[in-house]
């Protein structure tokens, strides 16, 4: 299971983990699941034009997920943010199987790439999967305090001196690299999971910023690597795993949360 | 109070919003130290008025300057406590965290509570009454509640000029009374401008040295003598009004309500309550 092959995907997928709980814990917050779900689908056009052209398809998926974050920005300018990324959710998909329809070969890489692959980790892509973690991680801790207010109280934080524009630039490139990087592991369709699951999960159980933001670090990482171990025993993929564990976890801190609001007493405030 | 500088001067503000014009014309200044209450109707544009002067809209026409510079450069000076409140339910933060952001929330970093910071975090929930709920998810406490986090969360900074959206308006009798104290407090010891919004200007005339009465997006301003008068008044809503006052409270009314239509009466603000 520790073996040399192995050793990569160990590696990057505790690196993945780590942005996917640091951005997923805004993604949580400012309630942006479904473009979290819409932005990674750019890998799926991404990756047929990658492979009509015959260039790497972590190029095709740059150039579509960073294109999916400018289109978003806009379409958050004109309103109705939700109608919008749906729409570029069917977009996405739309031009893939344009793509897809105009080469008759069968492409192993969108399959990959849209599923994840366990041994999928060559050398070669480690590096770069780490460095835009280095990246991400950095740029997220640096921000943390802005983008935490912004995404609490946008008018609060403008008072401040926080651009709402420039917070949601930032937020949806993260997002944008945290998909990237994390698509050679667990894939376009999975890393949402990852990105929303373990966040909620952990900000269900504690009401304290970086406790919970800790807590969805130790989830994420909890989850990767039990899918990895398991997906190496039985060879079942490692996304059904992610998948399952994500929403497991997810289900088990919301219930615990009910469970013990039910039970805590009334909070007796006196008066102003 | 004229040798000194104002700490908010507006100058002419037109806005429009959505093609239509919401505010006209209006101008007034406030002196440091002074309560300042800004009452209108509900639609009448005293919230449009306030995130103008927040530099949260941009108007039309005419300017708004605090601390004797453009509005938006000094934004570190103003407090606000906005007229909706509604934190997310599940959002991770405690009340003592809201708090804290107002402090420091612009700059880089996470959020380590150090020494200062937390005696300076304590001090804000204590003014405003919020320690017993320091520690509990703002996103679950009642909507007065949350409005006592969100002034702590204003006042944290000791801002030199705190401005109130309709902050009596979900409150009980018990909890207006001790919120009117509060901003009386601010203004005596710590020398802190306030401008409060309400449709209802009884409960703060204890407190307030000026009047911005809106109407339609027009003001009149003065002290309370001065703005309150049928004459002034008159003008203002454009048909005759009259004021009565009875037992310490003041009531604004349309002339011969015989024959005044009902949404004439409605019209006028600080009516009956
Ligand atoms: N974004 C907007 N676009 C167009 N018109 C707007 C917008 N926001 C407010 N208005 C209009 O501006 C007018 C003033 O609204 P505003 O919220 O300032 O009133 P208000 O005095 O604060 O009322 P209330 O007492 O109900 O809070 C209203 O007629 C409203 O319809
Ligand atoms: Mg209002």
């Amino acid at each position: 299971m520790f073996s040399s092959f192995m050793i990569n995907t160990w590696i990057a997928g505790t690196a993945i983990a780590l942005v996917a709980a640091l951005v997923g814990y805004f993604v949580v917050i400012r309630h942006s699941a479904f473009a979290a779900h819409a932005l990674p689908l750019g890998a799926f056009p991404g990756a047929a034009a990658a492979n009509l052209l015959g260039v790497n398809p972590f190029v095709g998926l740059l150039v579509f997920v960073g294109m999916g974050v400018l289109l978003l920005r806009q379409l958050a300018r004109i309103g109705r943010r939700d109608v919008g990324t749906g729409l570029l959710l069917v977009l996405f998909l739309g031009v893939g199987a344009l793509f897809l329809s105009m080469t008759s070969e069968y492409a192993p890489e969108v399959f990959s790439l849209l599923f994840g692959e366990m041994l999928g980790v060559s050398d070669a892509d480690l590096w770069p999967i780490l460095g835009i973690c280095a990246l991400v991680s950095v740029v997220m801790i640096t921000i943390f305090r802005p983008l935490l207010l912004d995404s609490s109280f946008p008018d609060l934080a403008a008072l401040q001196g926080i651009s709402a524009a420039r917070m949601d630039l930032i937020f949806l490139s993260l997002l944008a690299l945290v998909t990237a990087s994390a698509l050679p592991v667990v894939g376009a369709f999975l890393v949402f999971t990852l990105l929303v699951g373990p966040p909620a999960a952990a900000q269900s159980l504690s009401v304290h910023p970086l406790r919970s933001l800790l807590l969805a670090v130790i989830f994420a990482e909890s989850c990767i690597w039990s899918a990895i171990a398991l997906s190496y025993w039985t060879n079942w993929p490692i996304g059904f795993f992610v998948g399952m564990l994500g929403a497991g976890l997810f289900t088990l801190a919301r219930s615990y949360r009910h469970w013990s609001q039910r039970e805590r007493p009334v909070v007796q405030v006196s008066g102003l | 109070m004229t040798n000194q500088s104002p700490i908010l001067a507006v100058a002419d503000l037109s806005v429009d919003l959505g093609g239509r014009s919401i505010l006209r014309d209006v101008s007034f200044d406030l002196y440091p130290g002074q309560l300042c209450a800004l009452i209108g109707e509900n639609g009448a544009g005293k919230t449009t008025l306030l995130r103008t002067l927040l530099g949260l809209i941009t108007q039309r026409a005419g300017t708004v300057r605090i601390g004797a510079a453009p509005a938006r450069e000094h934004r570190e000076l103003v407090g606000y406590v906005p007229q909706k409140i509604n934190f997310d339910p599940d959002l991770p933060l405690r009340t003592r965290d809201l708090v804290r952001l107002g402090l420091d929330g612009q700059r880089l970093g996470l959020p380590f509570f150090d020494g200062r910071t937390r005696y300076a975090v304590d001090q804000a929930l204590q003014a405003v009454g919020a320690e017993d709920f320091a520690d509990q998810r703002v996103g679950e406490l009642s909507g007065g509640q949350q409005q006592r986090a969100v002034i702590a969360h204003a006042l944290v900074r000791k801002p030199r000029l705190l401005i109130l959206d309709e902050p009596l308006a979900n409150l009980d009798f018990g909890s207006a009374n001790a919120l009117v104290d509060l901003l009386g407090r601010l203004i005596v010891q710590q020398q802190m401008t306030v401008l409060v919004t309400a449709h209802d200007m009884n409960p703060l005339i204890p407190v307030m040295d000026r009047l911005v009465y809106l109407v339609d997006g027009r003001a009149a301003t003065g002290t309370v003598a001065e703005v309150v008068q049928a004459e002034v008044l008159s003008k203002l809503y454009g048909y005759p009004v009259s004021v009565l006052h009875h037992g310490g409270r003041i009531l604004v009314l349309p002339d011969a309500p015989e024959n005044a239509d009902v949404a004439n009466m409605n019209r006028c603000a600080g009516h009956g309550a």
